[in-house]
């Protein structure tokens, strides 16, 4: 009577999550399908060319995307600073000011199109078959799903670096023999541009496809790296190497939707870190900076002491 | 409180900032940018 209690209870428990999940995952897909709306241009691989460019959504999703209705703020960001115009641009950090300030990381979590394809591919399972030898199994078995890469607590502070080098400096001072700038987080790393821009229009124009030499290529192996980690690993690129996420980590403090904690309701359980996939334990207030908002602690926490809604309590002491 | 002070008024600066930066003309040059298939961006030049 006890076990079919206990099961039962189990399995709601389940079931509340898989809901909350694919709430979550609904929101990613509307917001995906919002902001890379422009279907005419897959169908003749051209851009958007209206007057929404000049507005930036708040997730990573390239302006040379077929489908992008409006602008990436990494990318503007560049292309504004990478410009002899302008060496301060007031529209993208009053951007970040803003939606920091509202959403802080929940950005990453429910609107950034490339968190949303790393979420998926962390839900594809791994099949080991029944034929794999015990010593090669055993390793793969380790290898199964797990929360970060080794290294974990030096490597969340690389998205730091990738900000201040890639993102600002080197457009700033790196020109090419033209005079021209470059954005060199666009042309050296960022995978979303490789996803949702360059392998559909290179797919889709034989006059890109017959340039596409080099970078593409390391573009190309990047952006299998990382979705391939990201099978095992939970989200490896928006832990380390994401500026955006860098820029919003910022507002992890005061945001509006942001990690509360009622501590008189707190049993200390541990739940909630154990629950987290980013790393964050709400319990003693550590890597608050890197909680993107899924819910997941909530859900797990048996006291309803967490909370990420505007008016919870929050007693956090940091 | 004292974050919901910081908050608001980060928010009401990057509004300021945002208008300024309209005005200035970063929000046209974003365009500008944005109307052509960037080749940096997806890795072709």
């Amino acid at each position: 009577m006890q076990e079919k209690k206990e099961f039962r209870e189990k399995n709601i428990k389940n079931k509340e999550k898989r809901t909350g999940l694919r709430l979550r995952g609904w929101i990613q897909a509307l917001f995906f399908a919002f902001s890379n709306g422009y279907l005419a241009g897959y169908l003749n691989a051209k851009i958007y060319r209206g007057q929404l460019k000049q507005i930036c959504v708040p997730g990573l999703n390239c302006y040379s995307c077929p489908g992008a209705l409006a602008s990436c703020p990494i990318g503007a960001l560049q292309s504004l600073l990478d410009s002899k115009k302008f060496h301060f641009s007031c529209y993208i950090f009053g951007f970040f000011l803003v939606v920091g300030g509202i959403l802080g990381r929940a950005v990453c979590g429910f609107l950034c199109p490339f968190g949303w394809i790393q979420d998926l591919c962390y839900r594809i399972p791994i099949w080991i078959p029944k034929r794999v030898p015990d010593t090669l199994r055993w390793k793969l078995e380790r290898m199964n799903k797990r929360k970060h890469l080794p290294g974990h607590k030096v490597l969340i502070w690389l998205k730091y670096v990738i900000l201040a080098v890639f993102v600002i400096l080197l457009p700033m001072t790196v020109m090419t023999e033209f005079g021209a700038g470059v954005p060199w987080f666009c042309k050296l790393i960022c995978p979303s541009g490789t996803l949702f821009g360059g392998i559909p229009l290179v797919l889709l124009d034989e006059a890109l496809a017959a340039n596409a030499g080099g970078y593409f290529l390391w573009k190309v192996t990047l952006l299998a790296l990382l979705l391939s980690t990201s099978v095992f690993v939970y989200r490896p690129f928006c832990k380390y190497l994401c500026p955006l996420g860098a820029v919003y980590s910022g507002f992890y403090k005061i945001s509006l939707f942001r990690l509360k904690l009622d501590e008189s309701l707190c049993i200390h359980c541990g739940k909630c870190s154990k629950t987290c996939l980013m790393g964050v334990d709400p319990e003693h207030g550590k890597n608050r900076q890197e909680c993107i908002a899924c819910g997941d602690c909530q859900k797990s926490c048996p006291t309803k002491a967490i909370s990420f809604w505007p008016k919870g309590k929050d007693t956090f002491s940091s | 409180m004292k974050h919901s002070i910081i908050r608001r008024t980060l928010i009401v600066c990057g509004i300021g900032l945002m208008v300024l930066g309209i005005y200035r003309g970063e929000a046209a040059m974003i365009w500008q940018k944005a109307v052509y298939v960037c080749l940096e961006c997806i890795g072709i030049g």
